[in-house]
């Protein structure tokens, strides 16, 4: 509350200086003080809630996005971290999750499918293997018809061959 | 003064015709293509916007085996064949002429006569009659290519076939998923189904009146099939994991595909009548894209038991395997030409995925295609040509490439990404 206020005060005094800059009048200097306040208050107001929402949201969740090698469903060391958050948060807190296999643009769509569905295999396997329930998880593949990322290039590519937690 | 301003609506006709269709670009052609003159149809007194000539010229074109007369080089304008002067067409070097006359019948029907004529020797082809309302007249005229074409070539034509193909519309970061039926030469383009949810796979009955595809709809894959007359449609599948790949038998009895409720993919049979499944492979490798010899004995399809994506022929009553194609390494999607020996697949010899033709009796392999990202090959029922996907840029698009090669056209789309083009069978 007291930000807002100095906040206030300090854009307050910002506006009068440019008026009084800029007119040559002085019998308005007055005038913009009033409606200067409540324009600001508002303002102050909205930024710091969304911000403490940010932070609380970042600190409490693992990644959800899993990425694989091309034509490969083995999973990377770097996944296992995030993976083993996930399972420890799935038994304390059961709850039911979807496993979202993706595959990049390169090579035919049935067969990318089939490549989607090992790699959310693989993921529901190392779940499973540290203790959460095989029924709370459902694996579905989209092969390349759901891309995250859009161009026919490594950068995409490697964005696209992903499992996705829901 | 009149004729710039005809052909300046014409295009700005066209233009907008073609907002939402396909349009076709002959990029390579034949060596020597065979030079036929298409005269104008003489349609005195009908209205019409089809150009009758113009469509049978670019069905020929399309062929790549014909070169055609510009219609402004032509000295006269016969319908029938007792008005026609030799001379005059010898004069262009042209070896065929194609004269016709479309008049009203009554009731709403119309007849179109045409001639195919020899101009060397002087003499009548082939005359035919074929009759039809006003809003067939693109039938017509591409029965007049199918006549033209198996006359010159001795090849039934395949210009009165369909395309099945799947458009997705990325706006404001959602997908619209199209199912499309158009014809052969990507007019007329008509909604099959749509959805927010990926569409794949579609796969055409044997007697063209029906097609199999994959929808997500349900928030998974199912397989359904579909009447395109009458828009009915019935759900086939509903299992756990992977259903995907249909794809109809010769005799229309049964479908095989592709189901991963045991827990990876294997080839199922699906008895239509029954309905009753019979598992096909029993493997832990991904076995997916199966499709049938023309016997209905055997089944094609893509495993990679052996390490690498490679094609492989099942036995259906023995279910023995056997593989097939040794050179790439990656060989996928076998899609078979009606003379069961030239199979088209999916082939990336190092880095690059092309379309390439394969001799079941030789084992030679060709490479067909010199584009980039090259899938979904489809023969066309008389296996002259055959139409894949393609990228250009960062868009998917359809072209086309004769299986010897000599021939390639695109299809370019003008909305969204077009993708998994499926050739109908011969249709009548």
């Amino acid at each position: 509350m007291k930000v807002t206020s100095i906040k206030s005060g300090l854009s307050a005094l910002f506006f009068a200086a440019l008026l009084a800059g800029c007119s040559s009048n002085p019998v308005v200097d007055e005038q913009p003080s009033s409606t200067d306040i409540e324009d600001t208050s508002v303002q102050t107001g909205q930024v710091d809630t969304s911000e403490i929402e940010d932070v609380a949201v970042e600190a409490v969740t693992a990644d959800t996005i899993f990425y694989f090698d091309f034509d490969k469903a083995l999973l990377k060391p770097e996944s296992r971290a995030a993976l083993l958050e996930h399972s420890a948060m799935l038994q304390s807190n059961p709850r039911n999750v979807r496993l979202e296999g993706h595959a990049d643009e390169r090579g035919t769509r049935e067969y990318n499918m089939a490549l989607g569905e090992r790699r959310a295999q693989a993921v529901k396997e190392f779940l499973v293997l540290q203790g959460v329930s095989p029924s709370l998880i459902e694996v579905i593949s989209y092969g390349e018809e759901r891309a995250a990322a859009y161009g026919s290039n490594e950068d995409a590519w490697g964005l696209n061959r992903r499992v996705e937690l829901k | 003064m009149g004729q710039k301003i005809f052909a300046l609506l014409f295009l700005l006709l066209f233009s907008s015709a073609s907002y939402s269709e396909l349009v076709i670009r002959v990029t390579q052609g034949n060596d020597k293509p065979t030079r036929i003159a298409i005269a104008p149809i003489d349609q005195t007194g009908i209205q019409t916007g089809e150009d009758i000539s113009r469509i049978v010229e670019a069905d020929l074109q399309r062929s790549g085996l014909f070169e055609t007369i510009e219609r402004r080089d032509m000295l006269a304008f016969p319908g029938r064949a007792q008005d026609v002067y030799y001379r005059d067409w010898r004069l262009l070097g042209t070896e065929y002429l194609v004269a016709g006359q479309l008049r009203s019948v009554g009731g709403g029907r119309y007849q179109l006569e045409f001639s195919l004529l020899n101009v060397p020797a002087q003499k009548t082809e082939l005359t035919h009659k074929v009759s039809g309302t006003m809003t067939q007249l693109r039938d017509l005229a591409h029965l007049v290519s199918d006549k033209v074409y198996q006359e010159i070539t001795g090849i039934r034509g395949a210009f009165s076939t369909r395309l099945a193909y799947v458009t997705a519309i990325r706006k404001n970061n959602k997908y619209t998923y199209r199912l499309n039926v158009a014809d052969a030469d990507g007019a007329r383009e008509k909604l099959v189904l749509e959805s927010g949810e990926p569409i794949m796979s579609p796969s055409w009955s044997g007697n063209g009146k029906e097609l199999a595809y994959v929808s997500f709809e349900t928030g998974r894959p199912a397989i359904f099939r579909q009447n395109l007359v009458t828009a009915e449609r019935q759900q086939l599948t509903n299992f756990t994991g992977l259903n995907g790949a249909p794809s109809w038998s010769p005799d229309g009895t049964q479908m095989a595909l592709v189901l991963s409720k045991d827990g990876n993919p294997e080839i199922y049979l699906l008895d239509l009548q029954s309905n009753k499944f019979s598992r096909m492979t029993r493997h832990f490798a991904i076995d997916t894209e199966p499709t049938w010899m023309p016997d209905g004995k055997s089944l094609l399809f893509t495993s990679d038991r052996g390490g690498t994506p490679q094609i492989y022929k099942l036995n259906i009553a023995t279910k023995a395997t056997e593989r097939l194609t040794f050179t790439g390494n990656y060989n996928a999607r076998p899609s078979l030409a009606p003379d069961g020996r030239t199979l088209a697949m999916v082939h990336r010899q190092t880095d690059t995925f092309h379309i390439a033709s394969f001799d079941l009796k030789t084992g030679r392999m060709i490479e067909l295609t010199e584009t980039r990202l090259d899938e979904s090959p489809t023969v066309a029922p008389n296996g002259a040509m055959l139409i894949y996907a393609t990228k250009q840029g960062d868009r998917g698009v359809l072209a086309a490439v004769s299986l010897d090669a000599g021939v390639r056209y695109v299809l370019p789309s003008s909305i969204g990404d077009v993708r998994e083009p499926a050739w109908s069978p011969f249709l009548r």
